[in-house]
């Protein structure tokens, strides 16, 4: 089996290798750098292709510009930023995967580099943690309600705000004959059942650990309300639920099955676009911000932002080429019109067209941004493995829950978390 | 072989199985006696695109300086290997004495990760193992029947299912098998029910993995028997046919025994291989239904927050059933060796 693995990680290095920019040596100082390297480690999704776009621009004689932009980045950052010198000179990071780096102080404060070259970044762009710049975000993501506005019509409902609403629109779309499964969403088993059980949890309130404590506070009343939503939201579904990750949701949708559903907002764009779907389709696909459930009144929803980092175990020449090119790949001229649906821009200049709307809803009417515990990725894979007994009937919702807890507490035992 | 030379033509193996088994094993072994140390974490603000908070974070230079004295990290015995994430001696205790009845007590055990992979594991293994030993060997028998002219192309297309890889392979049958695929869309029809789903139902998941399992292994034992019935004497097939036994009689009482060592080589390495079933369940998204020891593995390496300790301890069990899956078969062949 390990030999099957080595293919299979040899064969996803081949495909990112492909995908890999190397600029091409051969010109003068660019972008006000004479030397360095620069090697980026990141997630693959065409927003980040065109920030490594911008950067490789930087590339010249002394100065080389290559990226690794992979779906596997989380897997491999830790390692490759832990050799010193570090593989990579920056990891492209969001809210959740910045937290390894944090917890094995695996990226350098910025402060110096943003004063120096940062002059052109808002306020909001800097993560800061105790009172130090670890990170400068570029873009921001949620997932948020996706529907179909001449399905909605047709059923006579209004564009739902609330997961009760979603339930009733689904029920209406259904009985009336339109659709089978009227509804969608990432609740593949995993991540992303457990970033589900994240939104909906925070949509109904209260934190999901003990204030300044590892411990967990979600087997209680607010949990069961969440598992019971997200088993009512469940049920008019295609069955194949627990196996939708964003690309079979999102392929769905483009196939016209589905009438509302909640997706990340760097889905609008490529959703929305004239490839994958019918005319029919796409003009009726509007997006709007993240319901609340419940009674409550914070979106159920997650505020993302994506960033990126400096590694520590690299020489000060290289981190500040790596940031001169990176503040190159994030500056003002890199939006036009093509980029700017791309994603959320955090970008100074930055003009949001419909596909952003959902998450600037979502935003504006008070979502919380996801955790960055240091202990906050245990809770997410313990709901995410669960949760899926519950989900297909075979468990309780209180056992559910008390299986989450028991499985995080091991998992924050293990880690020296909790004792 | 004089001792001196088989030591000499040994070496070089033995060194590379010590160096790249041996060491590793004993590397993870002690990773599994150990967890992290006790996080330092303090309460710092913390500031991003959307607002400011206080809140717990690890201070890096306390940890770093419990690392520099204990790099292993805390000691803990076996404790990793009784915890609720292996073979859970507290909660197995516990469900013992509350259950209301036998069935209870199993679904109770059933919720626990381990021995959920555990029942899956052992399932696959035991269907899997007989069913492409029986297959590969059918299918040696019919190809050894074929005109020459035929056996080349029929040959290489059952060595397809192998040929391809098995991410690649089972990708494939997951779409085929889709309710708008063309495997899924046809069991619709055929039972009249446009709600059956193959993803959705626990049992047909597990149906479909053995499927594919016997699918993707069946050429290996096919080209192994084929290799082996090229050899099987001529005069002793003759001979029987002469005393008037049927093709079956032949098979049965010369060709089966005759391949019979291979069959327990073949048993060895399935036995191995489909204990640490872990493609099929990735490409099949099968994580709410079935999981595996190695997904188990996996999903601890997996993550943000990756669990080393518990990842090695589970590893170590792994190395443990295997060990205890071959004992018999093993014990088989040191006897058959000595009576010879």
């Amino acid at each position: 089996m390990l030999k099957k693995l080595m293919m299979a990680a040899a064969f996803s290095v081949a495909t990112t290798a492909a995908l890999t920019s190397m600029a091409s040596a051969g010109s003068h100082a660019k972008c006000g750098i004479e030397k360095g390297r620069v090697n980026v480690l990141g997630n693959e999704f065409p927003a980040i292709q065109t920030v490594m776009a911008g950067a490789a621009e930087c590339a010249s004689d002394g100065v080389t510009v290559t990226s690794n932009l992979t779906k596997e980045h989380r897997d491999l950052q830790v390692s490759a930023l832990t050799a010193n010198p570090a593989e990579y000179t920056s990891a492209i990071v969001a809210n959740s995967s910045i937290v390894p780096l944090l917890n094995d102080g695996l990226i350098r404060p910025l402060d110096d580099l943003v004063a120096k070259y940062g002059q052109g970044l808002k306020k909001n762009q800097l993560i800061t943690i105790d009172g130090k710049i670890m990170a400068v975000a570029f873009m921001a993501n949620a997932q948020h309600l996706m529907y179909r506005k001449d399905i909605l019509e047709k059923a006579g409902v209004a564009v739902p705000t609330t997961y009760e609403e979603v339930v009733a629109a689904a029920k209406a779309i259904k009985e009336k004959g339109l659709m089978d499964y009227p509804l969608s969403g990432t609740y593949k088993t995993g991540w992303n059942l457990g970033e589900e059980f994240v939104n909906m949890y925070t949509g109904v309130g209260g934190d999901m650990f003990k204030p300044g404590k590892a411990e967990l506070s979600i087997n209680n009343e607010n949990g069961i309300k969440a598992l019971n939503m997200m088993k009512e939201l469940t049920s008019y579904m295609n069955p194949d639920f627990l196996t939708f990750d964003s690309n079979a949701a999102a392929a769905e949708w483009e196939a016209g099955n589905v009438a509302i559903m909640n997706m990340w907002g760097s889905r609008a764009g490529p959703i929305t676009d004239n490839e994958g779907s019918t005319p029919e389709v796409v003009s009726a696909t509007m997006m709007s911000g993240a319901p609340t459930v419940a009674g409550g009144s914070t979106p159920a929803t997650t505020l993302w932002w994506d960033g990126f980092t400096i590694s520590k175990n690299i020489s000060d020449e290289d981190a500040e080429a790596t940031f001169v090119a990176l503040m190159n790949g994030v500056r003002p001229e890199v939006l036009n019109d093509e980029t700017s649906s791309l994603a959320v821009w955090l970008i100074d200049g930055f003009k949001p067209g419909p596909t952003a709307a959902g998450v600037f809803a979502s935003a504006n009417a008070g979502a919380v941004p996801y955790p960055m515990l240091p202990f906050g990725g245990l809770l997410h894979t313990a709901a995410g493995d669960e949760l899926s007994d519950f989900l297909q009937g075979k468990e309780s919702a209180e056992q559910a829950l008390s299986d989450i807890e028991a499985a995080y507490n091991t998992a924050a035992k293990e880690k020296g978390f909790l004792k | 072989m004089p001792h001196r030379t088989f030591f000499w033509f040994i070496l070089p193996s033995a060194l590379a199985m010590l160096l790249f088994i041996a060491l590793p094993i004993v590397s993870v072994l002690m990773q599994s006696l150990y967890t992290e140390h006790e996080q330092v974490v303090r309460e710092v603000e913390s500031c991003s695109v959307f607002n400011c908070t206080t809140q717990l974070m690890v201070d890096n230079e306390a940890t770093e300086k419990l690392y520099d004295e204990a790099p292993l990290g805390r000691f803990v015995g076996l404790s990793n290997y009784f915890n609720r994430a292996h073979l859970a001696t507290t909660e197995v205790a516990e469900a013992w004495n509350t259950s209301a009845g036998l069935s209870d007590f199993f679904s109770n055990i059933y919720n626990l990760p381990f021995y959920r992979a555990l029942a899956f594991t052992l399932s696959y293994t035991f269907i899997v193992t007989p069913l492409v030993i029986i297959l590969g060997f059918t299918i040696a028998v019919a190809v050894n029947t074929l005109s020459s002219a035929l056996k080349g192309p029929v040959i290489f297309f059952t060595l397809l299912p192998m040929i391809v890889t098995p991410l690649v392979g089972s990708l494939i049958l997951f779409w085929m098998i889709d309710a708008r695929g063309i495997i899924g869309a046809s069991l619709q029809w055929m039972f009249d029910n446009p709600d059956l789903s193959l993803k959705a139902s626990s049992g047909l998941t597990w149906i479909m993995l053995f499927v594919y399992g016997v699918w993707h292994s069946a050429p290996f034992a096919f080209v192994v028997f084929y290799a082996g019935l090229q050899t099987v004497p001529q005069d002793t097939l003759e001979s029987a046919m002469i005393d008037g036994a049927t093709r079956w009689e032949r098979i049965r009482y010369v060709i089966i025994p005759y391949l019979a060592p291979l069959m327990v080589f073949v048993a060895l390495i399935q036995l191995m291989d489909n204990f640490r079933v872990f493609e099929p369940l990735v490409s099949f998204n099968a994580g709410a239904h079935a999981t595996s020891l190695s997904i188990i593995i996996y999903n601890d390496m997996n993550q943000d927050t990756k669990l080393l300790n518990s990842a090695a301890t589970t590893s170590m069990l792994t190395v443990l059933g295997v060990a205890i899956l071959l004992t018999p078969v093993l014990i088989r062949t040191w006897r058959d060796f000595n009576r010879k």
